[in-house]
């Protein structure tokens, strides 16, 4: 049997009266594109930290390619990059000197270190900023900057956390197809995100956290199409659709109205047509039906919107 | 556990060209600072205070301003570094890396020695230049500037680690660190103090690394050199434990 990338087990976090983390347990399997979903304080980032050795947890262990991140912290931090949510600077130097030193800390000098470095910023397009200091590049090239930082002794396990937050459309584009490579090219990658579309489109897995218990673990097309809803956007051919109008019945399935029309949500095993009778019973015109499966986003509200 | 040298190394460097970077302010400010109070102590005080047999005041007050420039040059190093660090961020860097606390610490107080040092020689290469003073003891001069350059260094380390912002850090550099140099007899042979003060400088550490660095000058000092360098040998092994200590349990730096 394969390690795993991170294994967490009974990772319990408290800070006085709050528990950040209830004995969270999980793997993620090497080379896996992996998703940490959860809502503000969910405790993602708590549960990073204590990989990354930068929050110590209450009780439990955590293990990056079979090194426990306390007993064993240098193995498992050569072996793991975390890019952090928040921005960081350093007046002192510039970003070539930055990556030098931050190799250096791993025991890492000489040519193919300057080599590496040096395509690395290539590859994030920081070439023409390697002199610079950081607080003269934009928001996204420091994103930029940290995830060289974190990449600077080629860790096996990357962690982003919340890498595009506040980061425009063409750099995020630039990150995702950065990161897609880093993953084709074996790396395990653990990305925390709000943008629920981006997680559905990357992750292979994801795990979604609530009040820092663990709400779901499973493959991302797994946790989708196990969901007990599927939705339907119906269509009519009048925009005078009230929604107020609708009957009783229909007004709990009632999800949403927009220019596109009213979205309805339904458990997966409930036939069409009586919603069509009910539609037609109450006088609206029907132009079009279209029926899907939920969205990860969907999904994630239903898991995290639930009452604990 | 094997050390990691090239990391500890790679830190040290980081911390030396940092401070080499602001030269201005980190070094040559210090320096004209402590020429300033050259100038002023030893023009006004001079024909007023007793010293040692044989010394004008001024050439009385040389080593005492050099220690002096050590100590809170070294205190400010590794203070300054580890809040700036806290207030960027980029201390998350070396948290990040395989880098031990013990080699942290070596790190930070390596480099606040090189700094001491440096602003230290500065001090007395004017203090040479304008006064006739002698090595007696160049081992003894050497020995003392290193270790409470380390001491400093360490106990600034202590402070920035405590500290949650620059306030914290300014409250225990001007209520404990300026005090307690002031009165540890870089301007003044405890001898010339009444007897309270005398017996209180005795519970200044900062007295032993004055006294035991001035020695090394005159072969002469307040109490014997032997105990003085004890009395030094033991705060630098207080401050290095509890420094070791807060950092093996990440305290104010992994939550």
């Amino acid at each position: 049997m394969l390690t795993p990338a991170v294994s967490f087990q009974a990772v319990h976090k408290q800070y006085g009266d709050l528990s950040a983390l209830k004995s969270i347990s999980f793997d993620v399997r090497p080379g896996c594109f992996f998703g940490l979903l959860g809502p503000n304080g969910a405790g993602k980032s708590t549960l990073i930290n204590t990989m990354a050795g930068l929050v110590k947890p209450t009780s439990g262990s955590i293990h990056v390619n079979g090194h426990d991140v306390i007993k064993d912290y240098r193995q498992a931090r050569r072996t793991l990059g975390v890019v952090p949510q928040e921005l960081i600077s350093d007046p002192f130097f510039s970003i070539k000197d930055l990556l030098t030193i931050q190799g250096g800390y791993f025991g890492l000098k000489g040519p193919a270190q300057s080599k590496w470095i040096d395509e690395l910023l290539e590859r994030l397009a920081l070439s023409d900023k390697r002199d610079a200091l950081t607080h003269e590049l934009s928001g996204g090239m420091k994103r930029r900057v940290l995830i060289a930082m974190a990449l600077v002794h080629q860790p096996q396990v990357l962690v982003l956390d919340e890498p595009t937050a506040g980061v425009d459309v063409d750099l995020r584009k630039t990150l995702w197809e950065f990161t897609k490579d880093l993953h084709k090219k074996g790396h395990t990658i653990i990305l925390t995100t709000h943008y629920l579309e981006e997680a559905e489109a990357l992750c292979e897995e994801v795990a979604i956290l609530k009040s820092g218990n663990l709400k779901a673990l499973e493959t991302t097309s797994e946790l989708i199409s196990r969901h007990r809803y599927r939705y339907l956007r119906v269509t009519p051919s009048s925009s005078l659709f009230d929604v107020n109008q609708l009957p009783e019945v229909l007004r709990d399935l009632y999800v949403e109205q927009d220019a596109n029309g009213v979205l309805f949500k339904l458990e997966k095993d409930m036939p069409l047509n009586p919603m069509l009778g009910w539609l037609a019973n109450a006088g609206f015109d029907v132009q079009d039906v279209t029926s899907r499966n939920a969205t990860l986003e969907e999904v994630f509200l239903d898991l995290t919107g639930e009452a604990e | 556990m094997q050390m990691n040298w090239i990391g500890c190394w790679a830190l040290f460097m980081k911390e030396v060209r940092r401070f080499y970077s602001v030269a201005v302010q980190t070094i040559f400010a210090p320096v004209v600072a402590s020429l300033l109070y050259l100038l002023i102590f030893g023009q006004v005080i001079e024909a007023r205070m007793d010293v040692y047999t044989g010394l004008s005041y001024s050439q009385f007050i040389i080593p005492g301003l050099v220690m002096m420039t050590i100590l809170q040059n070294a205190f400010s190093n590794t203070s300054s570094s580890l809040i700036q660090s806290k207030m960027h961020g980029n201390l998350t860097f070396v948290m990040l890396s395989p880098i031990s606390p013990l080699e942290l610490y070596l790190a930070f107080v390596g480099a606040s020695i090189i700094r001491g040092l440096a602003v230290g020689v500065g001090v007395l290469v004017v203090g040479i230049l304008g006064f006739d003073i002698t090595w007696q003891s160049p081992m003894w001069i050497l020995l003392f500037a290193i270790l409470s350059a380390a001491i400093m260094g360490g106990v600034g380390m202590l402070a920035g680690i405590l500290a949650d912002k620059y306030d914290h850090l300014a409250a225990f550099q001007n209520f404990i660190i300026i005090p307690l140099t002031f009165l540890s007899g870089v301007f003044y042979s405890i001898h010339a103090l009444p007897e309270f003060w005398q017996v209180f400088s005795h519970f200044n550490p900062f007295f032993y690394m004055v006294d035991g660095f001035r020695f090394g000058f005159f072969n002469q000092s307040d109490v014997s050199v032997g105990f003085s360098l004890t009395v030094t040998l033991l705060f630098f092994v207080v401050v290095t434990a509890i420094n070791l200590i807060l950092l093996y349990k990440g305290v104010k730096i992994r939550h």
